[in-house]
């Protein structure tokens, strides 16, 4: 039987600090996608609530409660981050484990902001996007889920495959941003 | 050029796909003659003005839109689920 050593996502790629910024590898915990079936969102809600303490979020919000995220994902879908989905969720939603498709990275420093504005073609400024906010959006020609954490901390999502682009990206931008400090 | 997703708000044209006309939403019943289905599979107009067609929000949240816009003045009248134009006309 060969003898695995498993990795995670950014394994050799980080953590970084350029300027005024860190970026490290983050660990959400479990990640499960939770769609509800047809017809089954209110039921849902409810279970959520009475397992998770969590509320079905609305679309670009997070709900948090303690270590557990309930990050809005899509179309009829959020990724609840940290916990193992309670078994009576499936009765009203297909739950997937997606714990090992994403690459997750934890951005935090004063110039968060400035970083993501060169990479993401939304406006991520407190004003219009504040803690608990989250958006699936691009991050240079990546697929992402970005989400606000606190007034300088961003966690980033992209598919697991696209960590050392996400990373070189983050990068270059880091350095553009601190090069002009 | 931005587009309003009826989910996510007003987002930049590179989240989404274009797919073209939204006659897709119109499909014929099985029964219909050759010629109707000709057209609906192969038939497009081209228009130089108002056009009704069907995008995906794929850099977003995923939904499919149905887009009114003008190609000469650019101008985007309106933005509705595909998912919604489909139930109604069900």
């Amino acid at each position: 039987m060969a003898e695995l050593t498993g990795k995670t996502p950014c394994d050799g790629l980080l953590p970084l600090e350029i300027g005024a910024v860190t970026l490290v590898e983050a660990d959400p915990g479990r990640l499960t996608s939770v769609a509800p079936y047809r017809g089954g969102a209110e039921a849902l809600g409810r279970a959520l609530v009475s397992a998770h303490g969590l509320d079905w979020p609305a679309p670009n919000r997070m709900s948090v409660k303690g270590a557990a995220r309930l990050i809005w994902f899509g179309r009829d879908m959020a990724l609840l981050a940290g916990p193992a989905p309670a078994p009576g969720l499936a009765e009203h939603a297909a739950l997937t484990d997606q714990s090992d498709a994403w690459a997750a990275v934890d951005l935090a420093g004063d110039d968060a902001e400035q970083v993501l504005a060169r990479l993401v073609p939304i406006d991520l400024r407190a004003a219009h996007f504040a803690v608990g906010h989250t958006a699936r959006t691009l991050i240079g020609h990546m697929t992402a889920s970005i989400t606000r954490l606190g007034p300088d901390r961003f966690l980033i999502l992209v598919f697991r495959s696209m960590a050392g682009t996400l990373v070189h990206d983050l990068k270059t931008a880091l350095e553009a941003v601190a090069a002009r400090r | 050029m931005r587009l309003t997703c009826p989910i996510c708000g007003d987002r930049d044209r590179r989240e989404f796909y274009y797919q073209g006309d939204a006659v897709a939403l119109d499909r014929p019943d099985g029964g219909a003659g050759a010629e109707t289905w000709d057209g609906y599979v192969h038939l497009r107009d081209n228009p130089a003005g108002r056009t009704r067609d069907l995008w995906q929000h794929e850099a977003g949240c995923g939904a499919w839109i149905v887009v009114l816009r003008d190609t000469v003045s650019h101008e985007v009248f309106g933005v509705e689920l595909a998912m919604s134009v489909g139930e109604a006309g069900a």
